[in-house]
């Protein structure tokens, strides 16, 4: 019992820690412009 | 339409010119000097590899410089910082593909002082952040246009910003949604698995209750979006999509809830989870598409706060917004100005582009006496006038009025998912009451079990597939139209689209090319032309850049007197040559058919430059596609009867009006809708704007006037008029695969409320019913992208 207990904080942990991390770049703006950030990565910063 | 009937006749073969790959004349490597230019400042930047990186999209405006760029007054939209930087936002047209973004990010990243030049491809909008003078604007936005680009300036309004907002909103919903539901989907497979091993009723409780603890904060978060506007429409009185996906994914949780806390056995958490998940990414993938269309019709009008110069009484003048000037005042208007208000010529001779409100291609005189409008732009020597008019008496103000009056007319149209929706909602919940009262009143059972068995109702009923029928067909109809350089503008564009048998052209700028060009002149007069186009490309006429893009590459010619009405003359050591009317040129004879330029030289015979307006090159071959498929081609036209006769019979259209005023056009638009046809009117200039909102769907060029875009439903891109046809022909296919969602969607649900009404329906069974038919129609709509 207590391993499923364990194994339910940590996946609800690690997945908690995912959406923390999702919600941080949408609020700094990397989902404003899909559309050119899948080119961008195509061409170097010279 | 039929696939063969979509094909264009193949163009003749030229090289195509190494910057803009337009085609150019044979053994030339560019088509103008633009070009060339362009291609120069970017080998010398060392960003020749943009060349060989990008991909030219056919569908969007090749990027060839402007001759003349419209000057824009940067001025007022710079923001200045406290920090000394300087800030403005731009729309950017002519954007092909990332190594444009690349090409004008380094550009910039290589001016000094430019702190920030980062282009967004999504909204196609460009933020400068600079520091130096404000007044840098202008450099900065030159250097741009000089690759090919048009900048316009924009201001990210409030509205702009709320539509920020609200997509963040939805994907914020979406990745909630998407986190809690991928959970709760595992745990709850774990309980079912467990329902068939002897799991014991403490494990199982447990389960729910994290299960409880992960879904409902996630409900309540993601799901707001659908209360929002749930809430919004019934205090309306009137009822959508969103209020059976509320009223179900509440009770689904609320239900769950209750069973949790009871110990029970069956929750359905991951199914209002899912619900909302599969709803949210139709709403994400809806905004998306549709944000590109609104960035574009965001462009700014104009033709608002306009400025006037205001001859004082006691000498001098000012500049005041044409709406404080009073009726009497007498206002300056220099070349080049566009009028701010309407009025009488007081003085001064000049000639007047007409066309934004009459739709006229050449320019007007104006004398002592004559009456001008506000929009037309005095293309000569100043003018004096005396206000008749102004703010909101104006022929240009009228016709605003009359655009809000007829959009008002229109009436709204009922889109099919909210039309199915007024059906369905009612028939769902009655349905669900009925199983209910049946399981309580008839059967006998429990209350908890009949509401329970009610609830699976709403579940498997709650209209997942329904409500993905059509928005999923409109995202992908609406990105594939994108892609072909179609912007729908309108929510309701699609579907209004496919529903037309009839269409309405204007003339000047839509079946025709925008700007008029040169008849062919034979290489033997190639002097000639060079020296015509010296001389016109002093000057803003709208024949003059037609001259200056035939001609070679050439100076201006320095002191060129213009004759407003009349011509231009320049005096040389040889003597005097002139370049305008047959008249002015004393040429003696009656003037031919079409608009045309004499030039006169010392020692040299006269020369006659002939212009025509040149249809589009596509435009006869769409007519005959529009007619194959049973639409009814019309010309509506403000220009004289003699031009218009001759476009309608180069381009093949038997039914056409000359000489129609913008309030005519409204008229012919709705005697022909009231005759039962439901019309695309296709137009650009301000004259068409009341006809655009008149008609049952609009469309304009996207180098139409600001208001006409802002009116029109759709807005296509490109030199081509295909694209219009390109959207009717996928909104009917598009309108069709709908129907077939539709008729799956309520397929399904025929066959599983029975199963569900009779207590069947356990909740991994729900979920799996759900998932297959919101795939099925997901499925089917993707047929759409292909072929």
């Amino acid at each position: 019992m207590i391993v499923v207990l364990l194994l339910l904080g940590v996946s609800l942990a690690m997945g908690g820690l995912g959406l923390v991390w999702f919600l941080w770049a949408l609020r700094s703006g990397q989902y404003d412009d899909l559309d050119g950030a899948a080119e961008r990565v195509l061409f170097d910063d010279e | 339409m039929s696939a063969t009937a979509l094909a264009e006749p193949a163009s003749p073969v030229f090289p195509a010119c190494a910057h803009c790959g337009a085609p150019s004349a044979p053994g030339a490597r560019f088509c103008c000097s633009g070009c060339a230019a362009a291609f120069e400042i970017i080998g010398g930047l060392g960003l020749g590899t943009y060349y060989r990186r990008r991909v030219l999209d056919p569908a969007a405006r090749a990027p060839r410089p402007d001759d003349s760029p419209p000057r824009h007054d940067l001025a007022a939209h710079v923001r200045s910082h406290p920090d000394g930087s300087h800030e403005m936002s731009l729309a950017i047209d002519g954007l092909q593909c990332g190594a444009c973004v690349w090409l004008i990010e380094q550009v910039l990243a290589r001016e000094a002082g430019v702190l920030t030049g980062r282009v967004n491809m999504t909204t196609r909008r460009l933020r400068l952040v600079w520091t130096g003078a404000a007044g840098r604007a202008d450099v900065l936005v030159g250097r741009i246009e000089a690759l090919g680009y048009r900048l316009i300036p924009f201001e990210p309004g409030a509205l702009a910003a709320a539509d920020d907002r609200t997509g963040r909103a939805l994907i914020r919903a979406l990745g909630i949604a998407g986190f809690a539901a991928g959970n709760v989907m595992l745990l709850s497979i774990g309980e079912w698995a467990g329902a068939m091993q002897d799991m014991g009723p403490a494990t199982r409780s447990l389960l729910h209750w994290v299960t409880a603890f992960l879904a409902l904060p996630a409900i309540v978060v993601a799901g707001r979006p659908f209360y929002a506007s749930a809430i919004a429409v019934l205090r309306r009185g009137r009822t959508n999509m969103d209020v059976p996906i509320s009223v179900g994914v509440v009770l689904v949780a609320g239900i769950s809830l209750a069973d949790t806390l009871a110990g029970g056995t069956h929750t359905y958490y991951e199914s209002a989870l899912m619900l909302l998940f599969f709803l949210l990414l139709g709403r994400v993938l809806d905004h998306r598409a549709r944000g590109r269309a609104r960035a574009t019709a965001e462009r700014l009008l104009a033709l608002r706060g306009a400025e006037v110069t205001v001859a004082l009484a006691g000498g001098g003048s000012e500049r005041r917004r044409a709406e404080t000037v009073a009726i009497g005042d007498r206002v300056l208007v220099g070349m080049g100005e566009r009028i701010g208000i309407d009025g009488v010529v007081e003085a001064g001779e000049s000639s007047l582009d007409a066309s934004l409100v009459t739709g006229e291609s050449l320019p007007v005189r104006a004398g002592p006496g004559m009456k001008v409008f506000a929009g037309t732009v005095n293309l000569g020597a100043a003018l004096t006038l005396r206000v008749s008019a102004a703010g909101s008496g104006t022929l240009l103000a009228e016709c605003v009025r009359l655009i809000e009056a007829a959009e008002a007319r229109r009436g709204r149209f009922v889109v099919l998912a909210d039309r199915i929706a007024r059906a369905y909602v009612p028939v769902v919940h009655v349905t669900a009451l009925t199983t209910f009262l049946g399981w309580w009143v008839l059967g006998g059972a429990p209350a908890g079990q009949a509401l329970l068995i009610a609830a699976s109702v709403l579940i498997v009923t709650c209209p997942c597939a329904v409500a993905l029928a059509v928005p999923s067909v409109q995202v992908i109809a609406a990105s594939r139209l994108f892609r072909q350089g179609v912007l729908l503008k309108s929510a309701t564009a699609l579907e209004r689209l496919a529903e037309v048998d009839a269409v309405a052209f204007d003339k000047t700028g839509t079946l025709s090319e925008p700007a008029l060009a040169l008849e062919a002149v034979e290489p033997a007069r190639g002097a000639a032309l060079a020296d015509a186009a010296r001389l016109a490309a002093a000057i803003r006429h709208p024949l003059a850049p037609a001259l200056v893009a035939a001609a070679a590459p050439g100076l201006a010619a320095d002191g060129v007197t213009e004759h407003p009405g009349a011509g231009l003359s320049w005096t040389g050591p040889a003597g005097e040559t002139r370049l305008g009317s047959r008249e002015f040129c004393g040429i003696a004879g009656a003037a031919a058919a079409g608009p045309e330029l004499w030039l006169t030289r010392p020692g040299a015979a006269a020369e006659r430059f002939g212009f025509v307006e040149r249809p589009r090159a596509d435009a006869a071959a769409v007519i005959a596609r529009l007619r194959a498929a049973g639409l009814a081609p019309r010309l509506l036209s403000g220009d004289g009867p003699g031009a218009v006769a001759r476009m309608a019979a180069a381009v093949g259209i038997t039914d056409w009006a000359a000489g129609l005023t913008p309030v005519a056009k409204v008229a012919r638009i709705e005697a022909w809708a009231a005759s039962g046809r439901r019309v695309l009117m296709v137009g650009d200039g301000l004259n068409d704007g009341p006809a655009l909102a008149a008609a049952f769907v609009s469309a304009s060029p996207a180098s139409a006037a600001d208001l006409s875009q802002t009116v029109a439903d759709l807005v296509f891109q490109g030199e081509k008029l295909g694209p219009v046809a390109d959207a009717l022909t996928l909104a009917r296919r598009a309108r069709g695969v709908m129907r077939q969602n539709l008729a799956l969607a309520l397929g399904y649900n025929a066959m599983i409320v029975p199963l569900a009404a009779s207590g069947l329906v356990t909740p991994w069974l729900a979920a799996a019913a759900m998932s297959a038919s919101s795939l099925a129609v997901m499925g089917n709509s993707l047929r759409l992208a292909r072929g």
